[in-house]
């Protein structure tokens, strides 16, 4: 099945004291096996509330989600946690590693959820942080990387688990342009590799990395397309049609 | 299983490192259970201490003994009637001695208070126990040297005195007492035996400990008059299951003896341990309850102080709850880790609380009776534990039901 997520007119409807936030009014969206989607819109769109919806940490107040063929909008807080464990690869713009614990540990963290053996789970950390680079700074603190590398560790630990969906939000929110630019690389080495990955974004020219953009406006999809002026980071720019 | 093993294994190992790296604030709060624990766990012990003392005591006395004395021993509702009971005297208790076929052992007892000196060495206002050699039987009494005085001694009223440890050491010092002669009231008296320590501080001064026993023609021929007291009758049941059959036939003799008739109340009361007991339970238990509530009472203070931190602890971790939830923490995992977290910091304090009490209790033994048994090491490490778990669930709670997204925003 090729269908990864399947999201059919959802809302979200927050109670602000005595008013209503609409934070999404009617959503219907397909992502597929091995896209590379932007999702993108200024804030107080509803981006962020799309993108909690996406990755399982929050439920629509209407509307019907799917999950690889599975209903995700009705689960209990238990089922999403081993949804988000198994399915999903979170990467934040703040990073959010635990500071005090080593790279590894941060690394190994989601399989020592998952139930997974100490050694089985050493090997796939270490493999995962080889991968992004950092094979070389495996018992190095959060404090004792830089924003890069940090960033490297958290798409690691994204990686560990091999989840269906990449979702990260703002990845380089945080970093100068440079070392952005190298973590979009990273990402676009991920996507070769047969990965799905949803990108949050507000910045045009982040987006323009993905294959397909979704813009939000007001809690609704104003546009959704493949991007035409894809950004391949090795130095060329090419023309899909 | 494997999966709550590993997560168990991950929250200890996260807790090390929170501890670790808020030492000053953990330490402060184990002191909290430190000090809980201490004064638990020697409450507890000075509880067994007292409790086996007092248990000592009874079986030095023997448990399967009656009393017969003109007094009703425990819960005396009308003492203004027994006070008006003649005495028991000597002569019944030989009828009653004669006639009894079922004890063991019948000795009667008759006291006084005198003082007894040896050289410039005196033991003022010490009892003496008038007996005969029978009574011996009734006791569980062990030597330190010598013997009880024997029948010949015992019927001859020959002035011989058995010495309790405390009024040998009193009197003689280090030295030994035996074959040496005391002085009570100016007459000369030989000792022939010196208990070994009973050990029953409860007892007061009935404690064998602190008395003299002498043959009990002494004391009428030397310090009082023969109906001066009444006398009690001390007898020995063959065994426990005998002693309700023996206090029926001490009843009927009794009863004839004193010359009561048909429809007359008995003018004597049998006593038995168990009043001494039930008396100790009612008075000494309802002061250990006390005691025991209010010590945990300062354990309490420690379980507030270690709930208090730790929701302090959960508010500083809330990203990194919401990190962990993001990553597939479920909600019991990350109750597991902070309750993980309470109890080492609780049973931290508890083990040291338990070092402190077992060295306190070292030093109290010098002065009152302790009894540091291995039930000790189970209540500390169990109370803590308990404490820990119980401190650290409303806190652990809170953490395990954020929500992740509001967690992640933290700041």
């Amino acid at each position: 099945m090729n269908n990864i997520i399947n999201i059919e007119h959802i809302a979200k409807i927050y109670q602000v004291g005595a008013e209503e936030v609409r934070a999404l009014s009617d959503v219907s969206l397909r992502i597929d096996r091995n896209e590379y989607v932007a999702i993108m819109g200024p804030s107080g769109s509803g981006k962020s509330t799309l993108m909690n919806m996406l990755g399982c940490l929050d439920t629509p107040t209407s509307g019907k989600y799917d999950f690889n063929g599975i209903n995700v909008n009705r689960m209990k807080d238990n089922d999403l946690a081993r949804i988000r464990n198994k399915e999903i690869g979170f990467v934040f713009q703040t990073f959010n590693l635990l500071s005090r614990s080593d790279a590894l540990h941060n690394v190994e963290l989601p399989l020592v959820y998952a139930g997974v053996n100490m050694s089985e789970r050493k090997d796939r950390a270490r493999e995962a942080l080889a991968s992004v680079g950092l094979g070389d700074r495996i018992h190095h603190k959060p404090n004792e990387l830089s924003g890069g590398q940090r960033q490297r560790v958290a798409i690691a630990r994204a990686l560990v688990t091999k989840p269906s969906i990449i979702l990260a939000d703002e990845p380089t929110g945080n970093l100068d342009s440079k070392t952005g630019e190298d973590i979009m690389t990273l990402f676009n080495d991920i996507y070769l590799k047969g990965n799905t990955i949803i990108l949050v974004t507000h910045e045009e020219y982040i987006a323009e990395h993905a294959a397909r953009v979704i813009k939000i406006k007001d809690g609704l999809i104003e546009h959704d397309g493949p991007v035409l002026n894809r950004y391949i980071p090795n130095g060329r720019k090419i023309l899909t049609s | 299983m494997k999966n709550f093993l590993f997560e168990l294994r991950e929250g200890l190992a996260i807790s090390f490192r929170a501890i670790k790296s808020n030492k000053i604030r953990s330490v402060l709060t184990a002191t909290g259970i430190f000090i809980g624990i201490v004064s638990v766990v020697l409450m507890s012990v000075a509880i067994k201490g007292i409790n086996t003392s007092f248990q000592n005591g009874i079986s030095a006395l023997g448990a399967d003994n009656l009393y017969i004395d003109k007094f009703k021993w425990f819960n005396d509702d009308q003492f203004w009637k027994t006070r008006n009971r003649k005495n028991i005297t000597i002569q019944e208790y030989e009828r009653y001695r004669t006639q009894a076929k079922l004890p063991l052992a019948v000795a009667p007892t008759v006291w006084t208070v005198q003082t007894a000196k040896n050289g410039g060495l005196t033991t003022e206002g010490t009892l003496m126990t008038g007996t005969t050699n029978e009574y011996l039987a009734t006791t569980n009494f062990t030597f330190s040297e010598g013997r009880f005085f024997n029948e010949i001694e015992s019927k001859g009223a020959r002035n011989v005195v058995v010495l309790g440890s405390d009024v040998a050491k009193n009197l003689f010092l280090r030295e030994s007492a035996l074959d040496q002669f005391i002085k009570i009231k100016g007459v000369k008296f030989k000792v022939v035996g010196v208990l070994a320590e009973q050990g029953s501080f409860i007892m007061g001064n009935f404690n064998p400990d602190k008395q003299i026993y002498l043959p009990v023609g002494n004391i009428f021929k030397y310090f009082q008059n023969s109906n001066f007291r009444s006398v009690t009758i001390t007898v020995r049941a063959v065994n426990t299951s005998m002693i309700q059959q023996t206090m029926e036939e001490a009843e009927s003799i009794m009863r004839k003896v004193r010359g009561l008739s048909y429809s007359e109340e008995n003018d004597f009361s049998i006593n038995r341990q168990d009043g001494m007991t039930k008396l100790y339970d009612q008075t000494v238990g309802v002061i250990q309850l006390v005691g025991l509530f209010i010590t945990g009472l300062s354990l309490f203070v420690g379980a507030i102080g270690i709930m208090n931190i730790m929701f302090v602890s959960v508010k500083e971790r809330t990203k990194e709850i919401g990190i962990r939830k993001a990553i597939g923490a479920r909600r019991r995992t990350i109750l597991a880790q902070f309750i993980t977290e309470a109890v080492i910091i609780c049973m931290t304090g508890g083990i040291a609380g338990l070092i402190g009490a077992v060295i306190l209790s070292i030093i109290i033994n010098r002065f009152l009776p302790v009894s540091f048994q291995y039930e000790a090491v189970i209540l500390a490490i169990g109370i803590s534990f308990l404490t820990g778990i119980l401190s650290g669930f409303a806190p652990a709670y809170t953490a395990a039901k954020m929500d992740p997204v509001e967690a992640l925003r933290y700041e």
